[in-house]
């Protein structure tokens, strides 16, 4: 009776649904890895790492620049008579507003006041002094001691300077009117070209710090024998892209982490971040299609490279033994993440050329290509198609490496490990769970 | 049983679920939860498994056994469509497609694994999930299973902080949560000590009586010839043997063993000529007659009768009788292998 009742039950439930579609399978895959990555203690190093390059950048740069500033200061030496040198820094310090750096900053050195015996040329043999140059000589007739270079460099200026000084009355500059134009159609274009350029980068920049994650993303499934329940359920590729979806959403909330912190730190220091970076971000200039369609269309061809790099990645490593096999090959991946990017970054002036179709074509370059684009050229059915057609390799690739997965790893039973503990030397009785290589790290076995 | 018959008997319950909307009908006793006809599979050119023909029905506990090696593993791989066979066909439910229902299978691989950090509640719901149950019940119908096998307490713990063999409880609960129709284990019993192996065997007993059918590879035999109702013998990747375990015990005649008072005498002559003694006893085959004739002329000899026992065979007999001294030789390493 009871047994009849279990049958019964059984029977209802089965009867509901024999199977999940593929898309269901992908969601219960993608689900359970968003939820574990987000929730594991790596996400936190995961989201805070980009602070390290910029903190890294920040440091260098500041390091770099006080350096800069100790051992480039551009200053040259006066060696003249007093009032010659006085004349000569009032005439610098009355034209340096207009020419800006165009003239040096003037200085008296100190060990030529007063000294008839001075010689300027031994004293920059010497290397004493932080001068560019030394004038010696008189305002009429002034003579340049210095390197070839700086000599060179600064003559102009100091004969500038020093005509000025003979001048009766100080110089009076009349004022000129100004009238600006919004855009050239060549401003206009170098304009989207730097657009073009910067979105490539973050896009690069992004993919690479995230589609690489997608490279272990199987170890784990590996390591644990979890895979084999995962192919025996539902079908491999549904597995391939449930993990990739995961890893896009992951990424999707590290870039909204990241961009909120960079909008308060906007909001914050606005004007701090334009001086510091010497750039308007209010003023950058607009992509061709506008800005709210790019940066739809950015979000969209972001989750396309993702998808296509991260679904080659995720069927390299797959087929990977070891963890270690998967860093050994971080190096080549990287690589050929740099050489799609420089494709499609090589021609972003060309296009309609042949390298330029070239990059469009390809899928791993189409997205970066087709992004430059639309920051160039206000044509929009281009990108309905490429989007279609990248999401057509996505596919594919899902496809093909669900299969050679299947193919490769999927192939062994008891023998395999027999095998593999006799080539490692542990004996036919290694077991599981023993303290040979296999565990140490993660591996599947080989062919029966 | 011929294809053509198969085919019909299938055609009567699940095969025509393709046709309905996947829509299965009750169990049929007499049709088949999986067929496979001549199926090969070779790994970079060398034939793990090689023309297997199985035909389990519904309801059985069905049982390969094999030494390690011998293609158990990849057989079952075949039959779950985690692998695709290189030839042949097989058969789920009359499916050709084994994922197409998913639901109503339930796989225990040999190599256990869950995830370390997952709680044993979540995994089982995850694996539930995959096989279509919806997260909440998952938990619900996982809970109540753990209650079932007293490891409540452990419902919130990471598998991590689980035993081995509770780890292995509960991905064994993680496999039957949907309540699969058909329930493939391989290689259960491996890992497991004398008491959860008994828990085991129970568990697939009752299984089988709620009327889920059992396919589970071993290289034990005993756990076969306890459980099988049928049995597939592989060795080097063929199946030289599949049918009823009864069927394959009758393969080799019943012995019977005499022990007699008398030593020697005029009665000896009525034994049969393939008679080997070993010490008081006397072995031979069951004549086809029987042992009445033979007990007349025994007791008419004065041979003094002590003692006499018809023993059928074993399922270790008709392994070795099958597949040879050296598979059965290997099973018996393997077996001991993996008890130690």
């Amino acid at each position: 009776m009871n047994a009849q009742h279990t049958n019964d039950a059984h029977r209802a439930d089965l009867d509901a649904k024999p199977r999940l579609t593929r898309l269901e399978a992908a969601w219960v895959i993608a689900r359970r890895d968003f939820v574990a990555v987000l929730f594991s203690r790596a996400f936190l190093f995961f989201l805070i790492g980009p602070l390290f390059p910029v903190l890294v950048g920040g440091l260098a740069g500041s390091i770099g620049s006080q350096v800069s500033k100790e051992t480039t200061v551009i200053e040259v030496g006066l060696a003249m008579s007093a009032e010659d040198n006085a004349a000569m820094i009032a005439a610098r310090d009355q034209l340096a507003p207009k020419l800006r750096g165009a003239i040096p900053a003037l200085r008296a050195v100190e060990e030529a006041a007063g000294n008839a015996d001075f010689d300027a040329r031994a004293f920059m043999e010497a290397r004493k002094g932080n001068f560019a140059a030394i004038v010696t000589g008189t305002v009429d007739k002034p003579e340049l001691i210095g390197t070839e270079g700086q000599v060179r460099r600064w003559q102009g200026p100091i004969e500038l300077i020093a005509a000025s000084t003979a001048a009766d009355a100080p110089l009076v500059f009349p004022q000129s009117t100004r009238q600006t134009v919004a855009s050239s159609a060549a401003s206009e274009r170098k304009n989207r070209i730097r657009t073009a350029q910067a979105a490539q980068m973050v896009m690069f920049l992004l993919t690479m710090l995230l589609a690489g994650m997608v490279l272990s993303n199987l170890a784990e499934e590996k390591g644990n024998k979890i895979i084999e329940i995962l192919a025996a359920a539902i079908p491999m590729d549904a597995v391939f892209m449930g993990k990739l979806f995961a890893m896009l959403g992951v990424s999707f909330v590290g870039i909204f982490v990241w961009g909120m912190l960079g909008w308060g730190f906007w909001a914050i220091a606005e004007d701090a971040i334009i001086t510091v970076t010497n750039t308007d971000f209010r003023n950058l200039p607009g992509p061709a299609v506008g800005w709210p369609l790019f940066i739809a269309l950015g979000i969209a061809y972001f989750s396309m490279a993702y998808l296509l790099l991260g679904s080659l990645f995720l069927t390299i490593g797959a087929m990977a033994d070891t963890v270690r096999e998967v860093q050994t090959l971080s190096m080549p991946v990287t690589m050929l993440q740099l050489m799609v990017f420089f494709l499609a970054a090589a021609t972003l002036t060309d296009a309609g050329s042949g390298l330029e179709m070239v990059a469009v074509i390809f899928p791993l370059s189409s997205p970066f290509a087709l992004l430059a684009r639309a920051a160039l050229e206000e044509t929009l059915w281009i990108h309905a198609a490429a989007l279609a057609w990248q999401a057509m390799w996505v596919a594919l690739l899902v496809k093909g490496g669900s299969m050679l997965f299947r193919k490769r790893v999927m192939k062994s039973g008891g023998a395999g490990r027999e095998k593999k503990k006799r080539r490692w030397g542990l004996g036919s009785r290694g077991g599981r769970g023993g303290r040979g290589p296999e565990a140490r790290e993660p591996q599947l076995e080989p062919a029966e | 049983m011929d294809m053509a018959s198969n085919t019909r008997m299938m055609s009567n319950s699940s095969a025509a679920s393709e046709d309905e909307g996947l829509t299965l009908s009750p169990p049929d006793p007499r049709a088949l939860a999986i067929e496979a006809r001549g199926l090969v599979k070779s790994f970079d050119g060398t034939r793990a498994v090689d023309g297997v023909d199985i035909s389990v029905p519904e309801g059985a506990i069905y049982g390969i056994l094999g030494p390690n090696g011998a293609g158990k593993t990849t057989t079952l791989r075949m039959l779950l469509g985690i692998i695709d066979p290189d030839e042949g066909i097989r058969r789920v439910f009359g499916h050709d497609r084994p994922h197409d229902i998913g639901r109503l299978i339930g796989y225990l691989p040999e190599e256990r694994g869950l995830y370390p950090a997952m709680k044993s509640i979540e995994a089982i719901a995850f694996m539930g999930a995959l096989r279509g149950l919806s997260l909440a019940e998952g938990r619900r119908r996982g809970l109540e299973l753990l209650e079932r096998h007293d490891l409540a307490y452990a419902a919130d713990r990471q598998i991590r902080q689980l035993s081995k063999g509770m780890a292995q409880t509960v991905q064994l609960l993680g496999t039957l949560v949907h309540r699969p129709r058909l329930v493939v284990l391989d290689e259960p019993f491996s890992g497991l000590d004398a008491i959860n192996q008994g828990k085991l065997e129970r568990m697939i007993r009752s299984l089988a009586e709620e009327g889920v059918t059992v396919i589970f590879s071993t290289h034990v035999i005993h756990h076969a010839e306890r459980l099988c109702e049928g049995v597939a013998i592989i060795a080097g990747g063929k199946v030289p043997y599949a049918g009823s375990v009864e069927a394959a015990r009758d393969r080799i005649p019943a012995q019977v063993r005499l022990e007699t008072r008398a030593r020697d005498g005029d009665w000896t002559a009525a034994l049969p000529e393939d008679t080997r003694r070993e010490g008081d006893f006397f072995y031979f085959p069951l004549p086809e007659d029987g042992v009445e004739p033979l007990l007349r002329q025994l007791i008419e000899g004065e041979a003094g009768i002590l003692s006499l026992s018809i023993e059928r065979a074993g399922l270790h007999d008709a392994f070795v009788s099958i597949a040879g001294e050296a598979a059965a030789r290997q099973l018996e390493a393997d077996a001991a292998g993996g008890q130690a």
